[in-house]
């Protein structure tokens, strides 16, 4: 059994690979309650995520890192219309904003789902990146689970990287 | 059923949205929606006057939902205007203080429209 290391004043959540059905769990719930959506998971895959729209929020607290998710520009914007109804799409900004609100509840919806986790790490305001050509990194060692999905046939990505 | 003239606290101008939708969705009858990006901006409409019910985040910039519930059990313009907290946080730590700083109740992202009508609904009339 793993247990919990004490980092300053924080209890460490240490990483668990079977954080990777939580993570499936928690995004398929956020795409079908809030969009409408069922998503359906892809075979297991060596496939690198692709996509020119990531969205990411950071995590801390007793877990660090941060949570992705990855999909191209028109994915997302099929998401923002489904979620804000209407033209929601034909605004860029707007369907970015709306892909960053929906990793926001995906990490939400994930860290509520891990015990201890609840109430000791923070999310921050989500970010959303537009281009393919980005590495990322958040210092080693980190560990870290992707899980892949689609939608209507196209790709999404949704990862969790933590600084360990 | 009563038209309802209601406040949504976000800093995320889309999650605003996505609430209004919800209401909509849930079957509330809006007649109209006001926004504030946080709780020192929502005070600024409590003011005002005449709303019907306020959702608010809890995590926000300049006054966060918490804080804005204390400010709001000053205000005579509050009285009866019923509060529902809503967090993506999944914190039960959360939920219960602002339960005790006098939100009605509160609903946890993700949610259905289903969802926001149970939550909701039952407390239309009440109020702080």
């Amino acid at each position: 059994m793993k247990t919990m290391a004490k980092q300053g004043s924080q209890v460490a959540v240490p990483f668990d690979p079977s954080w990777k059905s939580l993570l499936e769990c928690a995004a398929l719930e956020v795409f079908e309650m809030m969009a409408g959506v069922r998503l359906e998971i892809s075979p297991p895959s060596t496939e690198e995520p692709r996509g020119e729209q990531t969205a990411m929020v950071g995590m801390a607290g007793a877990l660090c890192g941060m949570t992705t998710l990855r999909c191209t520009r028109a994915t997302s914007a099929k998401f923002a219309s489904l979620l804000l109804g209407g033209d929601a799409a034909s605004d860029p900004s707007t369907a970015q904003d709306a892909l960053g609100e929906l990793c926001n509840m995906v990490a939400g919806n994930f860290k509520g789902k891990v015990s201890n986790l609840a109430d000791h790490c923070m999310l921050s305001v989500p970010t959303v990146i537009t281009g393919e050509d980005y590495s990322m990194s958040i210092g080693e060692p980190s560990e870290g689970v992707t899980v892949g999905l689609t939608f209507n046939g196209e790709p999404i990505w949704i990862s969790l990287i933590i600084h360990s | 059923m009563k038209k309802l003239k209601v406040l949504i606290v976000d800093d995320s101008a889309v999650m605003r949205k996505i609430i209004e939708r919800a209401l909509r969705q849930a079957g509330l009858e809006l007649t109209e929606v006001l926004e504030a990006g946080n709780g020192a901006e929502a005070l600024v409409e409590v003011l005002k006057g005449g709303l019907d019910m306020i959702l608010s985040d809890i995590n926000m910039p300049v006054m966060d939902g918490l804080e804005f519930l204390k400010n709001l059990a000053t205000l005579d313009a509050a009285k009866g205007v019923p509060v529902v907290m809503i967090t993506t946080e999944g914190s039960e730590a959360r939920v219960v203080e602002a339960l005790s700083a006098g939100a009605k109740g509160y609903l946890r992202k993700p949610f259905t429209p289903e969802q926001v009508k149970e939550r909701v609904t039952p407390l239309l009339g009440g109020g702080l």
